[in-house]
């Protein structure tokens, strides 16, 4: 058997939307789809800090290959208008990664209603709407392509004290496996990363105890980082990975509850 | 191939139909070939013929020949 083809990490000519691309792991997302050939479409709410983001890829890759589009993915008509940009400048898309999302905490005896909505509406409803309007645009070409969402361990294993983030995140699998079978004829494959501790802005207001707590738990014995996630979606964004769909792919050192 | 053709060329596509049935007042759910699954499908032909990407809104309103007609007229395509 030969060696995989440098070809088949080549994203040259594909265009991919990373949302929360302004930080942390989606901007991460966005520096490894560029740096392999991609035009990276980069969204997310704040958009001072996205265009400084995207004037940082384009800084490292020496040329436009990435765009800012301003969005707030909890809305629909935010990413409606979102999809009617990538389609009018674009008329294609192949990868979509949906990554923006927000972690909060919260004992079950303090949940409110608002901050349920807010979870769901952030980690979970942003993801259907942004594959109703990415498998579509997808459809179109003959080669398909890839719906990477991003979940976490506490999707998959649960936390105390974090229901509300457990259950946003755990629905994005039962999405994802949905999604996998319902748009594999049209050779769109969807899957899920499972993050574990990943060092990024989430998880650096932890305390020394509770970072000590986490590491114990990897058993790789340090934080992932925003890149080891965006090699994983690097890999789901290519051909490397053209007849995988359906999956949840842990990204977390070998983390255990 | 002007609007209309086009239009009636994406109903015959996706659904298999007499070219005849494609009038106004055919309509989402009342005949079996027209179900979600060639809903999708139609919406997916109508796009590329036209050149546009309709809203989710569009889609779940275009529940005849009549509506179709009228959501393409609001993207300026005209019959």
């Amino acid at each position: 058997m030969s060696a995989p083809s440098p070809s088949l990490l080549d994203l040259q000519g594909k265009v991919c939307l990373v949302t929360g691309a302004s930080r942390g792991i989606g901007l991460a997302c966005a520096h490894t789809l560029a740096a392999h050939g991609a035009t990276v479409l980069m969204a997310a709410r704040q958009a001072d800090a996205l265009q400084a983001a995207a004037a940082a890829v384009n800084e490292v890759q020496q040329g436009p290959c990435a765009v800012a589009i301003a969005c707030d993915v909890a809305d629909p008509a935010s990413v409606r208008d979102l999809f009617q940009q990538v389609f009018r400048d674009h008329r294609r898309l192949d990868t979509l990664v949906a990554n923006a999302g927000t972690m909060q905490d919260a004992p079950i005896g303090m949940v409110t209603a608002e901050l349920i909505d807010r979870v769901f509406a952030s980690n979970t409803a942003s993801l259907l709407y942004c594959a109703q309007y990415a498998s579509r645009l997808m459809a179109r070409g003959a080669s398909g392509g890839s719906i990477v969402a991003l979940s976490s361990i506490i999707g998959v294993q649960g936390h105390a004290g974090q229901a509300v983030y457990a259950g946003s995140k755990a629905a994005v699998i039962g999405i994802v496996k949905s999604l996998a079978q319902e748009l594999a004829s049209a050779q769109i494959r969807v899957n899920a990363l499972a993050p574990g501790f990943i060092d990024t802005e989430l998880t650096a207001h932890l305390s020394p105890a509770q970072r000590e707590r986490a590491l114990a738990r990897i058993a790789m014995q340090r934080p992932g980082s925003p890149a080891d996630v965006a090699h994983a979606v690097l890999f789901l964004a290519s051909d490397l990975s053209r007849y995988v769909t359906g999956q949840v792919i842990g990204v977390d050192g070998g983390m255990v509850a | 191939m002007n609007n209309l053709d086009k239009l009636q060329h994406a109903f015959v596509t996706v659904m298999k139909i007499d070219p005849a049935l494609v009038v106004d007042s055919f309509a989402y759910g009342e005949h079996r070939e027209w179900d979600s699954l060639a809903h999708m499908a139609l919406v997916a032909e109508l796009e590329q013929a036209f050149g546009l990407m309709l809203d989710t809104e569009e889609i779940i309103a275009m529940s005849s020949v009549a509506e179709v007609r009228r959501i393409l007229g609001v993207h300026g395509i005209t019959f």
